[in-house]
């Protein structure tokens, strides 16, 4: 049954990618670009990843599909077409996809059990982690305990990716606004007239929030975490600046705001790593933290996921932003 | 002293948080040379350490390596984090001046924020033993580094920055994808332990097909990062539209980085590197030839002295994979000096520009008539700059050069030795071209009154560098024997 799931997904997966290609509409594509993530997550799900799959969910469907209509709301809504046939590049991802395939020949069969990626680290961290780093998730301990390393990594790319952002775009005061009101940015404004829009949106808006929390906060427990809290919680206030007007969304958080909470996030991250090294661990070693190593690892494990989901909130945000003002400049 | 390896990555990525928090420019900067400065001094211990002592571990999170990331430094990761820090530690008191002059005030504490993130991951790809963290961190390099370029002054490093973000990202996710063959394949990502488990269980000598593709994808992966010849094309317009201090930076470590996870994936995953003796050495010989003699030709038609030197980069590049790809101790260990002498030339040619950018405003060759009489100290670092970069004896460059004619000729490879003693007579052409322009061309009436002698903030970190290509011309026993080190190292098999 799974393998017929699997099967009909990818086969759609493809047929989606294929269209994304084909299709000149800016705006098909960056709606088809939103169900082909909609498709992996499902995909994700029926490999019993959720944990990924929500994240893919989150972002690929949600945050990415906004930016990239606000880019497109930028630019223009065709693609134009090249005038010339790019066959070399037909040939060189024709000859990459070929040596994908044959490199999969000698690959052990999916979901074999004796496959070596089944007997080595994994052992230890399905049999072990719930006793040496506690959660009961244990996509959980793997990210943000035994390789919480990298995820100090992730945080940051998530930060220098809204920074880069910042610092190419600009993030200027919107001194713009009076004039916009008329003209600029109209779209925005129009939302608000729409009852049904405007209604369901304040019913809504809660719920994410408290979602996002909750997200946040049983990660331990569940599929969830920092990341996906972070996304979660950002589309709250995205949807808002949508119907509501960016100003109106400034008001509640403004860019400053963002800013510091973007970088107290890292800052929290790494300063945990920091505080496990004072009390006589190694970096992010959370048994440092408390007498007994578990309650360490369940207290670092919780400050460290807050630190990703306030930085990936906070990106999430400014990048909205970044976007969407610059929208307001050159309507 | 313990927790030195772990400090050196994260010191400059908080301090890169702190720049973003406080978002002053003096702030930001102080901060990046307070981070540059201590990354460098960490550096130059653990380099002590590791030529006293031995390889130096530290396992992240207290979990002991295979499990958990640990950080793994021999003598070819402190050659590498070194030369890494060493410039930064150089570029960062240049980098007040230019960046006042090059970026709006506003973004300047952007710019320093993700020149410390870019310092950060280059580090952390270097300093780490875990394949996967190794590739966070490029991700995390790459990012910041495709920003810095696209913050140059001219419109057109948009574009530029745009080119090397598809092409970097291809190349990036080539090697995720290799890493992720050879992670199904043995169950692991730390790279000693890859290197077991691919010898415990008999998947190296069984000819794997998952194997040979994983490696194909993250050699052409690591090309298009390191820009070797054919995949250089990002490379030139990306150098030539940064701001300066992107460039210095970049130019002199970045591709660098990149060798060196080449190095790392194909001899100490695969000990002893039995794929470069194979054939891959055979493979990559045809690119670094092809970029030592067609980038320099193409150089020397360049009328942008900052593009012309990105080809020469290309060029440059050339020569350290004509090291390695001979695959013995000596051509291995003249590849890897010249990783160190080439970040020594190429970092003080490009501050070079940044400084004549600084008091002409462009770096055009025409822009360098006159200068020989304007700016003469500047002119003269430019001069031995440039003569490192030919490999004249008594510089930094003659001693890598050195070595690697002899490797070739070690190997009977006579055409390979005239080929490298072409490039460098291709290199005597293009750097001449300046030099005959600053010093024996009248300067433009207008402008010799207007522009002087670039100020001393410039001049100084400028000057360091030049002193430093004369001393490891002279003296170049400390590179020699830790490149030499690391060659036999990765020659031996690791343990």
């Amino acid at each position: 049954m799974e393998v017929f799931i699997d099967i009909a997904l990818l086969t759609l997966l493809c047929i989606t990618a294929m269209a994304v290609v084909h299709i000149r509409k800016l705006f098909c594509a960056i709606m088809l670009l939103g169900i082909f993530s909609l498709l992996s997550a499902s995909m994700f799900v029926n490999m019993d990843a959720v944990d990924v799959a929500f994240t893919e969910a989150a972002v690929g469907t949600g945050i990415s599909t906004i930016l990239l209509l606000l880019g497109m709301s930028l630019t223009n809504t065709r693609e134009k077409r090249p005038h010339y046939q790019p066959l070399f590049s037909l040939v060189v991802v024709s000859i990459t996809g070929a040596v994908l395939v044959y490199g999969t020949m000698d690959l052990p069969a999916y979901g074999d059990p004796n496959a070596s990626i089944h007997h080595h680290v994994a052992q230890r961290y399905i049999k072990q982690s719930p006793l040496e780093v506690g959660p009961p998730n244990m996509v959980t301990s793997v990210l943000a305990s035994y390789r919480g390393y990298d995820t100090l990594g992730e945080t940051a790319v998530i930060l220098t990716a809204g920074m880069a952002l910042v610092a190419l775009l600009g993030m200027r005061r919107r001194k713009v606004l009076p004039m916009s009101s008329s003209s600029g940015c109209g779209d925005y404004h129009d939302m608000k007239d729409h009852l049904v829009l405007r209604i369901m949106a304040k019913i809504f808006i809660p719920l994410i929030l408290l979602f996002a929390l909750y997200v946040q906060f049983h990660g331990d427990y569940g599929p969830g975490g920092g990341f996906q809290a972070g996304v979660i919680f950002a589309s709250g206030i995205i949807l808002y600046a949508l119907i509501f007007g960016l100003e109106a969304a400034m008001k509640v958080v403004g860019y400053p705001v963002l800013r510091v909470l973007a970088a107290c996030g890292l800052l929290l991250y790494g300063g945990v790593g920091v505080a496990c090294m004072a009390l006589g661990g190694n970096f992010l070693d959370y048994n440092a933290l408390a007498h007994d190593p578990l309650h360490g690892q369940h207290l670092g494990i919780f400050l460290i996921e807050l630190g990703v989901g306030v930085t990936v909130f906070a990106i999430m945000v400014i990048m909205f932003y970044a976007f969407a003002s610059r929208r307001g400049h050159t309507a | 002293m313990i927790h030195l390896p772990v400090a050196l990555v994260v010191i400059p990525l908080l301090g890169a948080a702190v720049c973003v928090l406080f978002r002053r420019s003096f702030i930001a900067w102080t901060v990046a040379l307070a981070a540059a400065w201590s990354g460098f001094a960490i550096s130059i211990l653990i380099a002590v350490y590791i030529m006293k002592i031995g390889t130096l571990s530290y396992s992240i999170g207290g979990w002991p390596p295979p499990w958990g990331i640990a950080y793994h430094i021999d003598y070819l990761n402190s050659f590498v984090l070194l030369i890494v820090s060493g410039i930064a530690a150089v570029v960062m008191p240049y980098a007040r001046t230019s960046v006042n002059y090059e970026i709006e005030e506003d973004s300047q504490a952007y710019f320093y924020c993700l020149l410390l993130i870019c310092l950060a991951g280059l580090l952390g790809i270097t300093v780490t033993g875990d394949a996967f963290n190794m590739y966070v961190f490029l991700e995390l390099s790459s990012l910041s580094s495709y920003a810095l370029i696209g913050m140059g002054k001219r419109r057109r490093a948009l574009t530029a920055a745009y080119q090397y973000l598809v092409m970097g990202t291809i190349g990036a996710t080539f090697l995720l994808i290799g890493i992720g063959l050879l992670y199904n394949l043995t169950g692991t990502l730390n790279i000693h332990d890859l290197a077991h488990q691919l010898a415990v269980n008999n998947i190296i000598g069984s000819h794997n097909r998952t194997l040979l593709t994983a490696f194909a994808f993250i050699i052409v992966g690591l090309s298009l990062k390191l820009a070797l010849f054919p995949l250089h094309l990002w490379l030139p317009n990306a150098y030539t539209y940064a701001p300066s201090v992107a460039t210095i930076f970049l130019a002199s470590t970045a591709t660098k980085v990149a060798v060196y996870m080449l190095l790392r994936f194909c001899f100490t995953i695969l000990s002893g590197g039995f794929i470069f003796k194979l054939t891959l050495g055979k493979i990559l010989l045809i690119p670094a030839l092809a970029a030592i003699l067609i980038a320099s030709m193409v150089a020397i038609f360049q009328y942008d002295i900052k593009r012309m030197l990105a080809y020469s980069s290309v060029a440059q590049i050339g020569y350290m994979i004509l090291g390695i790809s001979l695959a013995t101790p000596l051509g291995l260990s003249a590849g890897i000096l010249h990783l160190f002498n080439h970040a020594l030339m190429k970092g003080l040619l490009f501050m070079v520009m940044g400084a004549v950018n600084y008091r002409i405003g462009a770096v055009y060759l025409n822009d360098f008539r006159g200068l020989g009489r304007t700016m003469p100290w500047t002119m003269a670092a430019f001069v031995v700059g440039g003569m490192s970069l030919m490999g004249i004896p008594l510089t930094a460059g003659f001693i890598s050069k050195w070595y690697l004619v002899q490797a070739a000729l070690e190997k009977g490879w006579w055409p390979v030795a005239a080929l490298i003693l072409i490039g460098s007579l291709l290199a005597v052409i293009y750097i001449w071209r300046v030099v005959e322009t600053a010093y024996f061309n009248p300067a433009q009436e207008m402008e010799a009154e207007s522009s002087g002698e670039a100020p001393l903030s410039l001049l100084l970190p400028m000057w360091l560098l030049v002193l430093a290509n004369i001393y490891f011309g002279i003296d170049s026993s400390i590179p020699v024997e830790l490149a030499g080190r690391a060659a036999t190292l990765l020659l031996g098999g690791a343990s």
